[in-house]
This record gives C-alpha cells, structure tokens and sequence, in this order.
C-alpha cells in the first residue's frame, strides 16, 4: 500500500534543482509529481517518479545525496471538507502529518493526496478502516501513464 | 579627531635599564626558574630527554639549550601538573581555552598577583592612566584573565574601576556618560560596537569624557585603531599577554605607539623560525616565545606561544629600554580567535564525529559583520543523516550546533552543503576561510 518517494538534498544554490532535473530527464525518468520544501539555506524535493531506484542511483552518481522513503497515497473526494475528513481520521488515531502533498492526477472525480505521517502503518490502517481508498504503486503509475 | 596623547610617565626604574643591567638581572632570575622548575616532575623529564641538566644553564644564552613547552605539553599535564608549588599556596586559578574542549588551567600564588597588577599598572600606566581616571572594564570576568589582570592593574595604577564586563552595549554607553568614565578596556571589535552605538544613537561627543583605550585579547590592525580613534575622539593602546605565560601584562604601548614594551625584568622574549626554530634576526617576523622570570606557582620555560610578530630592539623615544615586539600578525599553527575565544578547526571536526551520520568534510568560515564575529560551519550532507523530513533536517543542524557549542563554547551557525563540494586538500587540509583576514580586519 505504501509508495516509494525519491527525496534530494538540494543545496539552495542557483541552478542545482535544474541540475537534478537534468540528470532524470537524461535518464528517461518520469516525474508524477513533487514538492519542494526550503529553507533559506538548504532544500528537500520530494519526487515521485516511474523508477525510484533508477533516479537514486543516477542522482547518486552526479553527487547528490538521495534516499527513498515510503508515503502512501489517498484517493480524496474533490469537494470542500476532502482533506478535512483524511485528517480527523488520522487525529483520532493519534498520528501527525509529517508533509503531504498532491498529485496532478485524478482518480475518477477523486483528487489523490500524498502523505508521510509518523506512523506509517498506523496510519494506512486507520485510513482503510475509515473507508478510504489507499493506492498501491501498480495503481498510481497505471493511472499516471494512461 | 583624534585626542592628545598623554604625558609620557616611565612607572618603575626596570623600563629603563642599561642592557648590562638588564642582562644581569635576567641571569640572576633565570637561575631562580630554573632551580624552581625542578619542582615539577614535567621539567626535569623534558630537561634529561633534552640533555640538558639545570646546573648547566650559567647565561642567558645557555637558555637556546633548554627545551621548548607547547599548548601540547601543557594540556599533557592538565589540570594542575605544571604546579611547582604546593597547591595551599595558590591564590588563583584562571584558563584559556584548548582543542580538547578543556581550558589550561594556570595558577597564581599572592606574589604572582602582585607582579600581574604592576605589570598590567606599568603598560597602563604608559598609556597615560592616571589614579584619577574611571576606568570601565567591558572585558568578560572569569577564567579568562583578562577581566581581572586589568582590574587590578587599574586599582594598582589607583585609578577607579567599573567593571562592567562583556556586553549590554546601551548600559556600557550609560555608564561611560553617567560616570563620565576615562578610560575603557575592551576588544578592539567591542570598542567598535560600542563607537557605532554611540553614533548611530546620535549622543555628543562632549556628553562622553573618554581619552583612552587599552585594547587585548585579540588581533586587531592599524586600520581598526585609527578608525576608533578618529571615531571616539581617543587614543588606543595596545597591550598583549597570554594566560599560559601570565595573562595581559607581558607587553604594551606607549606614547610613541611604535611597538609594544615587553617587560624584560619578568620576561625573556625570543623570536624563531617556527620551521627550523632557529632565532631570526631582529626585526625579522617570527614565533614569540616566552621564559617566565619570576612566576611562582607555574613558571614557564620557553613557552612557543605561536603567535607572530617581530622584536625591535632599538631603544625607544620614549625612554624605555625594553625591547618592542610589533602587533601580532598571524600564527604558526591553525588556531582562530573568534569573540575572543581561541577556537582549533580540529574541535570541529571532533564535534562532527559526535553526530552520528555526518562526514568529516567541513569548512569553517569566520566574518565580522557589524563588528562581531560570526562563524559558520558548512557540513556535507551524507545519505545517513539525510532525512525527507524538514524536522529532522533541523533536528540535525540543532545536533550539530550544539556539539560544536559543547566543544568549542561557541555558537555557530551550521549550514548544510552538497556532497563532494568542499574543496578536498592533498596534504593539510584546508579549513579555515577567515573573511575577516581577506577584508583586513585582523
């Protein structure tokens, strides 16, 4: 259920995220979505991409620092109050959100949300016992590429 | 603007002895050292390795046979190894700072503390401290010696102390108006704290009675000076000293601000080649080393101080016969002073092994904005301390911060860099960016 997410340590430094995106595109890497989170000093890109493994290694080999983490998707109504739901089930449970961020895809008239909380499993447990879809990685990369 | 210079006073006979007399005296003193230090178990190991026996050393020249002592060998002996007396007798204890996170510790029996206040009174008394004068003291007091040795050479001089300690830049300014205090004794960057206060806050010169400035504790250079000097409408002198060998006192200005007098009854001074440790010829840049002529709890033999300056033994205009060492203009090992604390790259990369996960690869560069000087660590990031979360990112800089902190006393900002993008060094690494030395500031 949990989806593998490519992060980068991106010193904030003219040219260095076009320098990583660079690097993917010349490795036939597809990006399905991302979030930049900085600071005045250093950023975080957080990719997910058709080949994880492939874009750590191609990353690592130009000199940057890349790791693989698990986030989970979450098909959400797209109407007000979508989230809203996500994160009172997650409350109640006792997680945090440790980020998230969206996909561009839709599923169906749903909006797909990412999330990395404290407690992964905890968390996709609560989700499904709420009813909420979790997408596995088969699921959002089909859907990506249709 | 700069103020008048104040009536050249001469305090005590021995600034003015004949080279004969003076080299008669040392001689005499330096036979009481040596038969001290044989109290220390340290000493009479260094002088049998060095070949060296006590009954040997009959001239002063015989001293070029005695064997060096280092910040290494001090450490060695920490906390109190270096005593040549019993431990009831001390007065004092102070410390400087050292690589390993713990001070040197160095002490003072009731005789030492009187030299010190003469010797801090005569370099004060050179740059024109009168015993009317208010004196503030905006040094730290603690284990750093300056605070308290120009304490008590402002009270030995009679004139008034206040001592106000470190910081709290409006309260000093306060002070200096409300006391109409006359002289300061500071860093010479603090001086310019407080100078840019005081003009920034638009208070008339005339509402401040200040005319003098003892500044230590740092390197500072010409430029510095005459901008505080122009600034603050007074004249600045400077003084050196090391707490291993005393503390301030060791030299100072006077009216003729042409070099530094060292005060040769107390102290035998050298100039080598920290390369071959050879003596360079006068005038000639070299490492200070220092023999203590009159300490009693820790006399010190050849102390390589590893700061650079040259002697200048020509006789001064001002009367005295001392030779003059210039201002300090660099060091034959890799140590910083930063806020006035003495700070070794290699603390770093000690306080870097302690984060787990983080590379040995760093770069420390050190600035002066707004004349305070700011140090900031650049780490490379690696894939372990790596994390996707921002929280963690910050976790681990606080991490490294204050592992740094706990090393070296000092906070530092961290930054955390590219892997493989600070400069590698074959041989000695570098490590150090000193903007403040690229900006001549130091």
């Amino acid at each position: 259920m949990k989806l593998n997410q490519l992060s980068v340590f991106l010193e904030n430094k003219p040219g260095r995220l076009r320098e990583a995106c660079d690097i993917l595109a010349k490795n036939n890497i597809n990006l399905i979505t991302l979030s930049l989170a900085d600071t005045e000093q250093f950023g975080i890109l957080r990719l997910i991409v058709d080949n994880s493994e492939k874009a750590k290694s191609a990353l690592d080999k130009n000199g940057f620092v890349a790791k693989i983490t698990e986030v989970i998707a979450v098909e959400v109504k797209d109407e007000p109050g979508g989230l809203n739901d996500i994160l009172k089930v997650e409350e109640d449970a006792g997680i945090s959100v440790e980020y998230m961020y969206a996909f561009t895809i839709k599923s169906g008239e749903n909006a797909v949300l990412l999330f990395r909380f404290d407690d992964m499993d905890e968390a996709v447990s609560a989700l499904q016992q709420a009813g909420f879809n979790v997408l596995s990685s088969k699921e959002i990369y089909q859907r990506a590429t249709n | 603007m700069n103020a008048k210079l104040p009536e050249n006073i001469i305090r005590d006979k021995a600034e003015c002895l004949s080279r004969d007399e003076l080299t008669c005296l040392q001689t005499e003193r330096l036979h009481d050292t040596i038969a001290r230090v044989q109290n220390v178990p340290y000493y009479k190991e260094a002088f049998a390795k060095a070949g060296t026996s006590a009954e040997s050393i009959k001239t002063l020249d015989d001293l070029r046979r005695l064997p060096f002592t280092t910040k290494a060998d001090l450490r060695g002996q920490y906390p109190l190894g270096m005593l040549a007396i019993d431990r009831a007798d001390v007065l004092r204890f102070h410390g400087s700072s050292g690589t390993t996170g713990k001070p040197t510790m160095v002490a003072y029996t009731r005789n030492d503390l009187v030299m010190w206040s003469d010797l801090c009174a005569r370099f004060l008394t050179a740059g024109g401290l009168r015993p009317e004068h208010t004196v503030q003291i905006a040094f730290g007091y603690g284990l750093f010696t300056g605070g308290f040795g120009l304490h008590y050479g402002v009270e030995r001089v009679g004139a008034s102390v206040i001592p106000a300690a470190a910081g709290n830049t409006p309260k000093q300014v306060m002070l200096m108006m409300d006391m109409q205090t006359d002289a300061l004794v500071c860093t010479p960057s603090y001086a310019l704290n407080i100078s840019e206060f005081i003009l920034s806050n638009d208070i008339p010169r005339d509402a401040l009675n200040l005319k003098y400035a003892y500044f230590g504790g740092e390197p500072w250079t010409q430029d510095m000076s005459d901008r505080i000097e122009s600034e603050l409408g007074i004249a600045c002198f400077n003084n050196y000293g090391l707490s291993e060998v005393l503390g301030p006192g060791i030299s100072g200005e006077c009216i003729a601000k042409n070099g530094m007098h060292i005060s040769e009854d107390y102290f035998i001074a050298e100039c080598i080649n920290p390369k071959t440790l050879e003596p360079v010829a006068p005038g000639e840049e070299g490492e200070l080393v220092f023999t203590s002529l009159c300490r009693e709890a820790m006399p010190i033999i050849r102390y390589r101080t590893r700061d650079i300056a040259s002697l200048n033994p020509e006789p001064c205009k001002c009367g005295r016969t001392t030779i003059r060492m210039s201002r300090i203009t660099g060091r034959s090992d890799d140590m910083l002073i930063i806020k006035g604390v003495n700070v070794y790259p290699s603390q770093i990369e000690q306080a870097l092994l302690r984060v787990e996960g983080t590379a040995p690869h760093y770069q420390i560069e050190i600035d002066r904005p707004n004349q305070t000087d700011v140090a900031t660590v650049q780490v490379e990031m690696t894939e372990t301390a790596f994390s996707s979360s921002m929280k963690e990112m910050q976790e681990l800089k606080e991490k490294i911060s204050r592992a740094v902190q706990g090393i070296t006393g000092l906070r530092m900002n961290i930054e955390l860099v590219s892997p493989n993008t600070l400069e590698r060094f074959t041989g000695k690494a570098k490590r150090v960016k000193d903007l403040r030395r690229e900006k001549g500031l130091i």
